[in-house]
């Protein structure tokens, strides 16, 4: 039995990526959380947002690159990202403006606005295709490891390595200070108020001289930076392929409903659950296993209790769960 | 006799495009004065005063504030002209704490709201004491408060109370009676709507019974409860 090679196996392909991955579907799931609270839908268009925003990242790293602009040992895309949550701010706010609040004042019905939010996915996804193509893309550069699995074998003299990838301290740095941020501008701010205010109580808040429409606004701001900065995370620990992002939507609504639509809290909660959820139960615990065990408990098959490829079950999976025996989440959300 | 400083004068209308609810109703307030508005289930008491705050089309008729005329102004820009609206339900952002549900009652005003704050504190103490506990954990009587709390601090100069005492144990309701006069005393004339219609007329400068949409009676409290025939018609003998 040796618990620290465990622990360390464990971390390595459990924790770490876990973490990062939690961080990125935390991210988005606070996108359609706010939408949620805000704007009173379910926003489907929010994955394909997430890869528009990453997208125009990308292309302003390209740009940079071939400048010879670079962030030294971080990723360029780093440098491109205000670009890029800039562009995206300006897409979100038009189609808002165009689409959006035409049936806002129709005083439409949620589920129209859902299918509405479905058009609009297809148009972004289309428009993304069309610009960046639907292949994969790569666009991280510096340095690629923050801890190499070789060194901390070297460090440490233990049989297994801990690599920590440097996209995976972005992640888990920048989201921090993303929610640290949001958290502030909505508990402290004038305006952050105002929309918890409009968010709670629509009439009330009109009552009290609350101007919806630029909570809207700034809702859509928040939520164009919040998608670009997630897409542009995955995509530099992962990679950019427009059809991941689509399919990003699954966990990610996952994320949102598991913690309480609505609530910010809850969205990182459920960001994390979900995406440690999905990473334990397609791991193949065979090397953890065999380190905890007594030798005759050892596993003879990999011990993985689900295919990679099967990956999106568990978030359907939970999301059922969720649903039918806690539909309004683990923090207190709106009942969906 | 000149003038009451708000008044919704002979109105007529009902909700949306739908048919008329109140038939040629009259309702005034004015400064100092408590006026109430009592009537059967069904008459039209809250729909009066969702008139007077613009949350229906008046289709004759006229409300006017201080001499102005503002039948036409929404009810958003009558906040703004000094009218404080407390509904019936949902009147408290329950997911916020006490004191910002204070701050949002004062989202329109650019100075510093400070004082009044202070105002509502001292006229209501539990909610000093409660001041960053989220409004929604509060109890009935609590929660009255905290809404009343929030339309005072625009520094309304009229205040509206849609059934204040809906669903608050006996005791609590005399107690919110208490304070709604206690801020009465202010100078602030006071517009609510009452089931309780013996405890309200108790306190009223000024009573208006309506029976299906129409001034059934009017008088001062005293008059009201004094009069066999508004006793006995719903003020149960």
């Amino acid at each position: 039995m040796d618990f620290l090679n465990a622990f360390v196996a464990l971390s390595n392909f459990v924790l770490v990526p876990g973490i990062a991955y939690g961080s990125q579907l935390a991210l988005g799931a606070l996108g359609v959380t706010l939408i949620y609270g805000i704007l009173r839908f379910s926003n489907f268009a929010h994955g394909d947002t997430m890869a528009f925003g990453t997208m125009v990242t990308i292309l302003f790293t390209w740009w940079f690159q071939s400048m010879g602009i670079s962030a030294g040992p971080l990723p360029t895309a780093l440098l491109a990202l205000p670009f890029g949550i800039a562009i995206t701010m300006a897409l979100v706010v038009g189609t808002d403006r165009a689409v959006f609040r035409f049936y806002r004042q129709q005083k439409a019905k949620p589920v129209v606005f859902v299918m509405v939010s479905l058009g609009v996915m297809f148009m972004m996804n289309g428009l993304v295709r069309f610009i960046i193509g639907p292949g994969d893309q790569r666009f991280s550069d510096g340095e690629r490891f923050i801890i190499k699995a070789r060194t901390f074998k070297q460090m440490t003299g233990l049989d297994e390595g801990l690599a920590i990838k440097t996209s995976q301290g972005i992640t888990l740095v920048t989201a921090i200070i993303v929610v640290a941020l949001l958290f502030w501008f909505l508990n402290k701010t004038r305006t952050g108020k105002s929309m918890r205010a409009y968010s709670d109580n629509e009439d009330l808040a009109l009552l009290s001289g609350i101007n919806p429409e630029r909570v809207v606004m700034i809702t859509w701001l928040i939520v164009a930076a919040l998608a670009t900065i997630a897409g542009t995370l995955y995509g530099l620990d992962k990679s950019f392929k427009p059809f991941t992002y689509f399919q990003l939507l699954l966990p990610i609504f996952a994320a949102a409903i598991v913690g309480g639509l609505g609530n910010p809290l809850g969205a990182i909660a459920g960001g994390f659950v979900i995406a440690m959820s999905e990473v334990m139960i397609t791991y193949a615990w065979k090397k953890v296993a065999g380190y905890v065990l007594p030798e005759s408990l050892e596993p003879d098959g990999l011990a993985q209790l689900l295919s990679t490829d099967y990956k999106f079950a568990v978030s359907f999976a939970i999301l059922v769960i969720v649903l039918l025996f806690k539909p309004t989440g683990i923090f207190k959300g709106k009942a969906v | 006799m000149s003038e009451p400083f708000l008044i919704g004068d002979s109105m007529t209308g009902g909700y949306g495009k739908g048919p008329d609810i109140l038939h040629d109703c009259t309702i005034a307030v004015n400064p100092g004065e408590i006026a109430v508005i009592v009537g059967p289930n069904g008459a039209g008491k809250s729909t009066a005063m969702k008139a007077v705050f613009g949350m229906l089309s008046v289709r004759s008729g006229a409300v006017r504030l201080g001499g102005e005329d503002i039948t036409s102004l929404s009810p958003q820009d009558r906040v703004v002209k000094g009218m404080g609206f407390v509904p019936q339900t949902s009147n408290i952002f329950t997911s916020m704490t006490v004191e910002e549900n204070l701050e949002m009652g004062a989202f329109i005003r650019t100075d510093d709201f400070s004082d009044t704050m202070e105002q509502v504190y001292h006229l209501f103490p539990i909610l000093k004491e409660k001041r960053f506990q989220a409004a929604g954990e509060l109890s009935g009587g609590q929660r009255q408060q905290v809404a009343v709390g929030r339309a005072l601090m625009t520094k309304p100069k009229v205040l509206m109370l849609d059934e204040p005492t809906a669903g608050v144990s006996p005791i609590v309701m005399d107690e919110l009676f208490d304070r709604i006069i206690e801020v009465a005393r202010t100078g602030l004339p006071i517009l609510m709507v009452e089931q309780n219609a013996k405890q309200a007329l108790e306190i009223a400068d000024k009573g208006y019974v309506l029976v299906q949409g129409r001034n059934a009676h009017t008088g001062t409290g005293k008059e009201l409860l004094a009069d066999d025939e508004v006793r006995q018609s719903f003020l149960g003998g």
